[in-house]
Order: structure tokens, then sequence, then C-alpha cells
């Protein structure tokens, strides 16, 4: 798309001096908002890029005539004020209704996509994310299956104050995980999002994603990951949750359906070895709950 | 005029304020206040700018290189608290107890008294606040926001970060209330309310605000020392509260506050632009309502804070909504200031130069701010450095670079000295540049996935905060030019007239420079109040 | 200069320095350290009481220094009109400040409350965090915190007591309001008694809301540790009744300086700010008494 293409082409404008010194892989070129890999990340990307191209015309208009005041009417030139220049209701009505229309033109997508990510009806999957001091646990209610997802150790050992590892040289710094969050593409999943001890935020850039978790009450949202884009994607806590609030971040493991559903029967099976018994009542419990009372058609 | 140099002249010699330390503990004179208000300012800048140095010297690259996390978030908290309560409200306070009883025609502020007390609770306050750092546990590191239930996880400091908040919100509402009753009850005769100058406008308008929304900010804090201390639950749900009720009472108080920060700043520029373009200030009265309007929205936007927490859908759209109608009477006023710049006769001394710099940068940031009230686009901005880029582009460049407006139009007043024009023309350009460089590239940081409040982070986005890191060393270094230049001019500026800027109108350059140590003591003539007054 | 000296009554009296804001200041920041000090445990915690103590001697002195200065005809009508609005607009901030626990209170109700009992947008909260809980007010929670061993408590009845403090209150409104006009008309013999009826009504009040609370604490297992039922009734009717022992007090001295033949039919700005005070005081119980004891 020709506007993104543009898009780009300010943003690199404007880090210009240092694209230069830009190698392949390097940080400089990150300048703008990722389009993700489902249809509300897309959504929301070119509401931001619209808005952003309103707030550039604007600018340039507005700016446009400061600049202009600025060259033209300058003492040194010899500009003598013209101070009858100090009222002007049509203009002014004018400078009111104008900014007016151009929020109608920018609320009216932004509703619509609203809408859109609030409906949280004929989901198929259901896991409740739990965020805790500091990492998450993944309860795919339905099934019985949960486990916990931390910083992976690599990260964890170079991000020790003076650890003398340099970051570079682990892979994915800060953005790895021990358990990967597993989900199948193509499929309307809900998360059930939640906090343990404070409120942390789940985030996930490439699916438009970030709920808080906040302990004592449950928030739902859902993504739907595009058939063709398994692999694995990557996020981070978004609320301040206290000392390694830096250091909790979300890995999404997307597979197939097939392989997602072969996954989930193999770690079941896992799980219900594992569980000394009663642990799996205390799972299943409110799943009972959910279903006999779920507003949702269950799949 | 003169008669008030007659009177004013005698009165010097045999004047009754106390000598020595009195002078200042036990100063009831708006201009000993002010100065102290404005020291106090200064200081608190520059120690929560040391913080800042401190957090982009950590965040120069990834991996820790100097602090714990702990420390990491307290400098975080600290740098915040420190630059809102300690460094901008009291400059603004400081500003308007210098300039409103020049600018009204009065002697001094209404309640003399209560105006020392609100200066003097201040830096036992900030005594409480900084030296949580020293107590186990170390310094608030919740962010400046204070959530709970992370903020319930303070150690010792959470009592001290309390009662200090207790105490800022006193000096505020008591500072608020003499602004109020000075506008009201002091100004001369003859200065209707539609002929007040703009600065003191907004400080109307800013006092009610503060009237409005500190007590509830107390209010909430003793929430949290209630749940913390005495067993209530307000904010945890096994008792029936909601952690999210206290964002909720929060941002009813903060973004308010946030204007509180800009408005005199508007009111400032207001000043500065006509000045120096030679002509008055284009729709005065689209000012004052436009000002009026902004007010009363912040009172409905809060939620824009919050769009995360998983409120109803109808919530989202309001505060959606309503949030983006600021952009129209803010809008306004941009258009006025640029309006009142045309066919006028521009010169370029220090404060337009910041009231320019102000007018441009201010308004990015206002663009920033409408793209994050987008709720869909929101989520993706929420807590990255996107929002940290938008606010700080509205505070440094905007209510920093009004403060220095201001400082530099009127020193001269203050001193009857001209301060170093050259050098402030430097100190103008060196911030220029370097706070965008500072804060430009946290837009792309944010865009690019970088959350907030984090002392570490993933390598792809080392690049742009070296950059951002460098910047802000430069900016913080080019402060320093400030309290020289002002030094400076005390000792040994060029003394000047009563009128220090050729364009410059109002009662405060009517009067002799410095002023005298009771501004007007005889109220100004009409001759006077028709030179001076806005209209 | 004129008025530097305050010998012209027209001009408008600016003080030469006070030494009582910076023992406020103090006096406040010894209090403050003291409670640092006794929440942390740590030793420091008596040098709240020098605080206190210094506190008192500030207004006393504070307050003493301003009447006598208002008993020379100091002050002239400007300045009088400074102190009513000063006055005016403190009372709104407190206004405010309660606002915010008003605020707390009706969150709880009419969103958290429910919201934890499965309504609205946060279905699951119920579903899977607190199943067996259904949203009702009165409550302390889904977890019963607080209250008596097994949880329970019972809520505090808006009839008896709550309903004669509502009138005593509402008479003392009355009973100032009578003791106002006396003052104007020189009645000061009706002055007298109508203020001290005023005072006594006031104190009465608070001596019910004490005995109340004992009954709370020990009879109903209503206490502020029971739940956002308990915290938002005793914080809202606490700092109430802190500020109705403040009205009152503030009432006695003015009917002290009555008896010492202050104020003029025309001049008693500080009867009018305690008045004034009583009825904001007065107001925040009516609403009070309607959405915390009896809606
Ligand atoms: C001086 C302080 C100040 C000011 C003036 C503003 C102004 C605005 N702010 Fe900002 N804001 C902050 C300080 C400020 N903000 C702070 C400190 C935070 C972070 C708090 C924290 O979390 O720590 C914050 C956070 C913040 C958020 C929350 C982000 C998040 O956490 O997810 C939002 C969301 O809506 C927002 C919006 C706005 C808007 C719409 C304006 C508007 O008022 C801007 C209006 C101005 C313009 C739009 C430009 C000029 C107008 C025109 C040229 C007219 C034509 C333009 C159009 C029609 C588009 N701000
Ligand atoms: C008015 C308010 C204000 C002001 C003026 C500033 C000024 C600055 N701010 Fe701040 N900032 C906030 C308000 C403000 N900030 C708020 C509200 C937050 C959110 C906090 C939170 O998340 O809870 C925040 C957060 C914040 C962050 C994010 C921290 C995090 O999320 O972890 C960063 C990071 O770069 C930052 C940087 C800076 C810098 C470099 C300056 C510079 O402009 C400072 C420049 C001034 C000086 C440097 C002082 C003067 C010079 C010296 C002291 C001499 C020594 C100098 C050198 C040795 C170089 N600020
Ligand atoms: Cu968890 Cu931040
Ligand atoms: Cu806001």
């Amino acid at each position: 798309m020709i506007r993104e293409k543009l898009a780009h082409l300010v943003f690199a404008l404007a880090a210009s001096v240092a694209t230069l010194t830009a190698h392949a892989e390097s940080g400089w070129n990150q300048l703008n908002m990722t389009q993700g890999v489902t249809h509300i990340s897309r959504e929301i990307y070119h509401l931001h890029m619209r808005i952003f191209w309103i707030c550039v015309a604007i600018g340039v208009v507005v700016f446009g005539v400061m600049i202009w005041s600025i060259v033209n009417y300058r003492k040194s030139k010899g500009a003598v004020p013209d101070v009858t220049v100090v009222h002007n209701t049509k203009v002014e009505i004018i400078w009111t209704i104008v900014p007016v229309i151009i929020l109608v033109v920018m609320a009216v997508p932004a509703a619509k996509t609203l809408v859109e990510i609030e409906d949280t009806t004929k989901t198929e999957l259901t896991v409740k994310v739990t965020g805790f001091q500091w990492g998450w646990q993944y309860d795919y209610l339905d099934d019985g299956v949960m486990y916990f997802s931390r910083l992976d150790h690599h990260s964890d050992a170079a991000r020790e104050l003076l650890s003398g590892i340099d970051p570079e040289s682990v892979e994915h710094y800060l953005l790895n995980v021990d358990h990967p969050f597993v989900v199948p593409v193509d499929t309307k999943v809900r998360l059930l999002v939640t906090g343990a001890d404070v409120i942390h935020s789940w985030w996930l850039p490439a699916f438009g994603v970030k709920k808080d978790a906040i302990p004592g009450f449950v928030n739902e949202a859902w993504f739907k990951i595009d058939k063709d884009k398994p692999g694995l994607y990557r996020g981070q806590c978004a609320e301040l949750c206290g000392r390694d609030h830096g250091f909790m971040p979300i890995v999404v493991d997307a597979r197939s359906k097939e392989d997602f559903a072969a996954w989930l029967k193999q770690k079941a099976a896992e799980q219900k070895q594992a569980a000394a018994p009663g642990a799996a009542p205390a799972t299943a419990a409110p799943t009972a709950a959910t279903e006999e009372r779920a507003p949702w058609p269950k799949s | 005029m003169a008669e008030v140099l007659t009177h004013a002249e005698p009165h010097d010699e045999h004047d009754h304020k106390p000598h020595g330390w009195r002078r200042w503990v036990y100063s009831t004179n708006h201009k000993d206040i002010g100065t102290m208000y404005l020291v106090f300012a200064c200081l608190m800048f520059f120690i929560g700018g040391g913080a800042a140095m401190l957090i982009r010297l950590e965040l120069f690259k990834p991996g820790l290189q100097f602090f714990d996390p702990q420390f990491f978030n307290s400098l975080t908290t600290m740098h915040a608290l420190i630059m809102i309560f300690g460094a901008i409200m009291p400059a603004w306070t400081g500003l308007a107890n210098w300039m409103i009883p020049m600018q009204l025609g009065a002697p001094d502020m209404a309640l003399p008294r209560l105006n020392n007390l609100s200066f003097w609770i201040l830096p036992f306050a900030f005594t409480l606040l900084i030296g949580s750092f020293f107590v186990p546990g170390g310094a608030p590191a919740g962010g400046w926001t204070m959530y709970p239930p992370l903020i319930l996880q303070t150690g010792a400091a959470f009592p001290m970060l309390i009662f200090a908040v207790h105490l800022m919100g006193a000096s505020s509402i008591l500072g608020a209330i003499n602004v109020i009753v000075t506008i009201m009850n002091m100004r001369a005769p003859g200065i209707s309310l539609l002929r007040m100058p703009l600065f003191v406008w907004t400080w109307l308008i800013t006092a009610y605000l503060l009237i409005a929304v500190m007590p509830v900010l107390a209010g909430a804090v003793t929430m949290l020392l209630t749940d913390h201390f005495f067993g209530t639950t307000f904010f945890t749900a096994a008792g029936g509260g909601d952690p999210v009720m206290f964002q909720h009472i929060f941002w009813f108080f903060g973004h308010p506050e946030v204007y509180i920060l800009i408005l005199p700043a508007f009111g400032i520029v207001s000043e500065v632009i006509p000045t120096f373009s030679r002509k008055p200030l284009f729709g005065y009265e689209t000012m004052v309502y436009a000002t009026a309007s902004i007010a009363f929205l912040s009172f409905i936007v809060w939620a824009h804070h919050m769009f995360t927490v998983g409120m109803p859908l109808a919530a989202q759209l309001f505060f959606m909504l309503s949030t983006m109608l600021i952009a129209v009477p803010t809008g306004v006023k941009v258009f006025n200031w640029t309006a009142t710049m045309w066919k006028g006769s521009l010169s370029f001394e220090p404060p337009m130069l910041f009231a320019l710099a102000f007018l441009f940068l201010f308004t990015i940031g206002g663009f920033s701010g409408l793209m994050l009230a987008i709720v869909p686009a929101d989520y993706q901005y929420q807590d990255t450095y996107f929002v940290v880029a938008h606010f700080h582009y509205v505070l440094v460049p905007g209510t920093i670079f009004g403060i220095m407006a201001g400082v530099y139009y009127w020193l001269p007043k203050w001193t009857g000295r001209m301060y170093d024009l050259k050098l402030a023309t430097w100190h103008f350009w060196l911030s220029t540049i370097f706070v965008n460089v500072l804060f430009f590239p946290q837009h792309f940081l944010g865009l690019a996935g970088m959350p907030r409040r984090i002392p570490d982070y993933a390598v792809q986005f080392t690049d742009w905060n070296m950059v951002s890191s460098l910047g802000g060393f430069g900016f913080g270094l080019s402060q320093l030019l400030f309290p020289y230049l002002i030094w400076k001019c005390v000792r040994g500026g060029v003394p000047i007239g009563n009128r220090a800027w050729e364009g410059a109108h109002g009662l405060e350059w009517e009067l002799p420079s410095p002023p005298p140590f009771h501004s007007w003591t005889t109220p100004p003539s009409d001759a006077v109040i028709a030179r001076g007054a806005a209209h | 200069m004129a008025n530097a000296h305050a010998t012209d009554s027209n001009a408008y009296y600016i003080p030469h320095g006070s030494p009582w804001p910076i023992r406020a200041s103090v006096a406040l920041f010894a209090m403050m350290l003291g409670g640092v000090g006794y929440l942390n445990d740590w030793a420091g915690g008596w040098i709240f009481l020098p605080g206190v103590v210094l506190l008192a001697y500030m207004f006393f002195g504070w307050f003493s220094t301003v009447i006598g200065e208002n008993q020379h005809g100091t002050y002239n009508l400007q300045v009088d009109r400074s102190f009513r609005m000063g006055m005016m607009w403190f009372i709104f901030s407190e206004v405010m400040f309660f606002g915010a626990f008003f605020g707390a209170l009706f969150y709880a109700r009419v969103l958290a409350v429910p919201w934890l009992g499965g309504e609205g947008v946060k279905v699951f909260t119920n579903f899977i965090l607190w199943p067996q809980f259904e949203a009702v007010w009165p409550t302390n929670g889904p977890a019963h915190v607080g209250g008596l061993a097994n949880g329970v408590f019972t809520p505090m009845a808006p009839t008896p007591i709550p309903a004669i403090n509502t009138a005593i209150l509402l008479t003392s409104g009355l009973t100032v309001t009578i003791a106002h006009h006396a003052l104007r008309s020189g009645h000061r013999g009706r002055l007298a008694v109508f203020l001290a009826l005023t005072f006594l009504l006031g104190f009465t009040f608070v001596g019910l809301q004490a005995h109340e609370y004992g009954e709370a604490y020990r009879d109903l297992g209503l206490r502020l540790t029971t739940g956002i039922y308990g915290s938002t009734f005793f914080m809202l009717t606490g700092f109430h009744g802190l500020h109705v022992s403040i009205g009152a007090i503030m009432l006695t001295v003015i009917w002290l300086r009555v008896l010492r033949g202050h104020f003029t039919p025309n001049r008693h700005f500080a009867f009018e700010a305690v008045a004034w005070y009583w009825h904001f005081v007065d107001v925040v119980w009516l609403g009070l008494f309607i959405f915390v004891y009896w809606l």
C-alpha cells in the first residue's frame, strides 16, 4: 500500500542519519507499529496510520502558517504590525468546526473496530491466563491442561546486574520463555485474564491484544491468528508489577489446528499422570461452573 | 505612575519587613515568597532531572549496568513525583505570586500569612518524600500513579509517601485558594475580569482545578493508607473492593492535574507572543472560553488512562469521544496564537524563542495525545514509550519551556537588570535540539514495542535508546546554563527601565524594575490602566 | 506607607512577616514524622505529641493575632471579603475530599460488587473466582472479610440512633441560624443561648456516634475491617464525625468570644465562617444518612 511505503519513508527520513549506519537486523529501522498476524491487529495498524496521516496533514498546514509568519513578518525585515487583526468571528468558527469534522472522521472507524474487538462470542478455545510476580500461568479450562511460563534461563542469567554476559549473545534476550503458550491458528481463542498478586498486563503486539490482569477480577480478550501464520510471537508484561516487571515476557507458539490438537492431547495425558489425585477436580470445578452457565455456544 | 514611585521610595527606607533569615522564614510578601517558590522549584527540577539522568544512564544499553531493578523503579517513581509536585507546580505558584498582584494592580496576595504557609509546607513534604530513599525497602517504586496492590508492597517508605502527598496537597490547595481570592478580590478598580491578562485567567482556572482535584488525591492516598495499615478493603476484591477503583479516583485527579501543569503555560505563551509580535492577542475572549472549556472537559476524560483495564464498551466509547473533544478548544488556542503572529512584526528574543518552540512541540505532543485517545490504537500504545514520548513532549517542551519563557520574560522586571540575551539564546537552541533528540526516538521505541518502566530491554531497542540517552545528557547539561544565567543577571546585568520589552503591555510594566516591596501601594490610575491593561 | 502601618482602615492590611505559618509547618512535619514512626514500628512515634502541642499552640497564637488585629479595626471590608472567599473555597475543597469517599461508595455499590457477582462485562469474574458469591449490599465481599468469627456482620440500621442524630444535626442547623439572626438584630442574650445550644447538640451527636461505634464493634461485627461495607461506613462516618467535632469546638470558641462581647451586628466574619462550616457538616450528614444508613 503506497501510503504505508510513504509512512516508512517519513519515519526513515526522521532516522536518516542513523539509517546510514544501520545493518540488516539492527534496531534503526524499528520505527513503526507491527501489522501483526490477526485481522484485528491489522485494523488497529490501519487506524494508527490513518490518524498519523491526518495529524501530519494538520501539522503541515498549521506549522506551515506558523513558519510563513515567522519568515515573512519579521521586524528585522521591516514588517509593520497590523494591529487591526485581533478578532474574526468567521475564521474562528471555521477553525472550530473543521477540527470537529476531522475528529468525527477519526472516531467512526475507531468505534467500529472497538465494537469488533469487544465481541467475545463464538470463541472456540478458552484459556485462563494468570499473571503473577513474575511470570504467566496458562490454564486450558476445558482440557485440564495447566502450566507456568517464565523468562528462559539464558536471559535470566544475562540480565543479572553486571552479569558480564553480553545481551547481544543471548538469542531473543528478555523475549524468551521456558514454556511458550501454545495455541492453534485460525481459531478464535478467548483469554480469561486475571492476576494472582498485583496487576499485570498481557500484551502481544502481533495480535493487537493488551488486557490488564487484575487480582480478583477476570477480563476477557480474544485473538484469531491467520491460518497461514503459525510460528512464535513475542510480547511482554505491560503493567508495572514490581522489581521484575521487565522480565516476564510472553511467547506464543501458534501451531496448525492438527498439531495443536495433538500437543493438547499429549500434554493432558502427561498432566493426568503427574497430577496427584484431587488436583484434577480443582481445575475441573470452575470448568463445570463455566459449562452450565456459559452464555456462548460451545464448540 | 509617578505617584506610585513617590509612594514607594520613602517606603523602602523605613519599611517594616523583617530582616535576616526572618525575612524569608516569616515572609508575608508575595515577591519574597514567589522567589522562594521559584528557587525551590529549580532545585527540585535538578534533583528530579538528576534522577532522569540516572534513568537514561541505565537505559543507555541493554543489560543491567548500574542499578537493581527495584531501585530503577524508585528512580522512575521519584523522578515523576519530584518533577510534577516539586518542580512544575511550585514554579507556577511562584510565578503566580510574583506576577498576579503586579498584573492586577494589587499591593500583595490577598492572604499573605496563608501564602507563607503554603510555601513552607513544601520543603518538609519533600524532606519526607526524598528521605524515603534512605529507609529500609527504599523509595516508593510503584510508579507515580501509585496503583494498588503493587504500591502496598512498598516498605517503610509507604507512609512517608502518603503523608508527603497529603502535605503537597494541602500546600497546593492553600495556594490555589490564595490565588482565587486575590484575583476575585484584589483587582484594582477598573480591571474587570475580561481586562485581566491571560496569565491571570489561566491561573484562575488552574486554581479552580486544583481546589477540585487535590482533595480527591488526598482521599485516594488515604484509602491506600487504611488499606495498608488498618485493614480496609477499598482496593481488594476479596472484601468487595476493586483495585481499578483506585485508578478511577486517581485519574479523576490525574487528568485535570496534567492541565493544571499546562494551563499557566498557555497563559504565558499568550503574553509573550503578542509582546514580540507587537500586536494584541488574537481573539482574547475566545482564548478565555477555550481555556474554560478545556478545564471543564478535563473532568470527564479521566478513564482514557485506563483503556486496558477492561471497561464496558459504552464507557470506552464515551471516554474516547470526550478525550478527542479536547483537541477542539486546544486547537482554537493554537490557531489564535498563530493568528497573533500573522501580520505582526516579530522579533526573536529568548522568551519568544521558547514560546515558539512551545507552539510547535506542544502541538506535536498534542497530536500523539490524540492518537492515544483512539481506543483500539491505545491497546497497542498503552504503557509503552510512545506514551512516555507523548507526555514528555507536552511536559518538557510544553510546560518547562513555558516556564522558561515566563522567567526570561519577567526576569528583567524582577531584578531590574537585563540578562545575557546571547547566552539565553544558546540555552534555547541547545535545549530545543536536544529535547527532540531525547524524546522523538521514544515514539519509535514505543511503536516498536518497548514497554515503559523497565530497567532493561531487548537488544533491538538499543540504537534508539542510545540516541535518546545522548539527547538526555545533552539536554541536562544545557540546563546548567539556566541557573548560571540567572545568577549572572542578578549579579551584574545591565540595569533596565520599567518596560523591558518594546512591545510589552500590562500593569507589571508600569511599575519600576525592580518593583517596590509592596507592588501597587496605591491602585494604578485610569490612565495607567488604559495604557497597561489587556483591553 | 499607609497600609504597612495599617492605621488607615481603608487600605488593605498586609502583615509584615508572621512566625505562625512556619510553626504550623513544623508542627505538621513533626506529627507526620510521628505517624511514620508509629506505622513503621520505629522508635520516633512520640514526636507526634510535641507536634500536636505545637499545632494547638499555633492555632491559638495565629487566631489570637488575627482576632486582635480585627478588634483593633485593622481590617477593612476588603480584607473581610478575602476571609469570606477563602473560607468558602476551603469548604469547597472539603466537599471534594468527601466526594472521593462517596465516589468509592458508589463505585463499590454500582460496579465492583455487581461485577464480583457476575453481572455485566465481568461474567467470568464470578464463574471462575467467586462462584458462590451473590451480589448484595451491604457486603463484606466474596471472602467475607472481617466481621464476627464466622465472617458475618449486621449492617447499621438507620434507626434509632442515626435517625436521632439526623434530627439533632438538623435542629443544630436551625439553632445556629437563630443565633445568627439574634446577632444581626443585636439580641446578645438569645445569641449566646442558641449558640450554646448548637455546640451542645453537636457534642451530643458525637457522643451518640461514639456509642453507635461501640455497639458496631462489640455486637454487630461491623468494623473498619469488615470488607467494603465496613471500610466505606467507617471512613465516611468517621471523617464526618471528625468534622463535627472540629465544628463544635469552633462553635465553642465563637461562643466564648460572644461572651467577651466580640462581633457586631454587621461585622462578624468568624461567626459566619463557622456557621457555614456547620451547615456543610450538616449537608454531608444528610448524604451519609441517605446513602450509607438508609438505602
Ligand atoms: C501537560 C500535560 C499533558 C497534556 C496537555 C496532555 C494532553 C493530552 N493528552 Fe496526555 N498525558 C499526560 C500529560 C498531558 N497530556 C501524561 C503525564 C500522561 C501519562 C500519565 C502516566 O500514565 O504516567 C498522559 C497520557 C495520556 C493518555 C493515556 C495513554 C496511555 O497510558 O495509554 C491519553 C489517552 O487518551 C492522553 C491523551 C491526551 C490528549 C488527547 C491530550 C490533548 O489535550 C491534546 C490536545 C492538543 C492537540 C490535539 C494539538 C493542537 C490542536 C490542533 C492543532 C487542532 C487540530 C487538531 C486535530 C483536530 C487533531 N494522554
Ligand atoms: C514535569 C514533568 C517531567 C519532566 C520535566 C521530565 C523530564 C525528563 N524525563 Fe520524565 N517523566 C515524567 C515527568 C517528567 N519528566 C513522568 C510523569 C514520568 C512517568 C513516571 C512513571 O512511569 O511513573 C516520567 C518518566 C520518564 C521516563 C520513563 C522511565 C520509565 O518508564 O522507566 C524517562 C526515560 O527516559 C524520563 C526521562 C526524562 C528526562 C531525560 C527528562 C529531562 O527533561 C530532564 C532534564 C533535566 C535535568 C537533567 C536536570 C538538570 C541538570 C542536571 C541535574 C545536571 C546534571 C546533568 C548531567 C550530569 C547530564 N522520564
Ligand atoms: Cu507483570 Cu509487569
Ligand atoms: Cu489524561
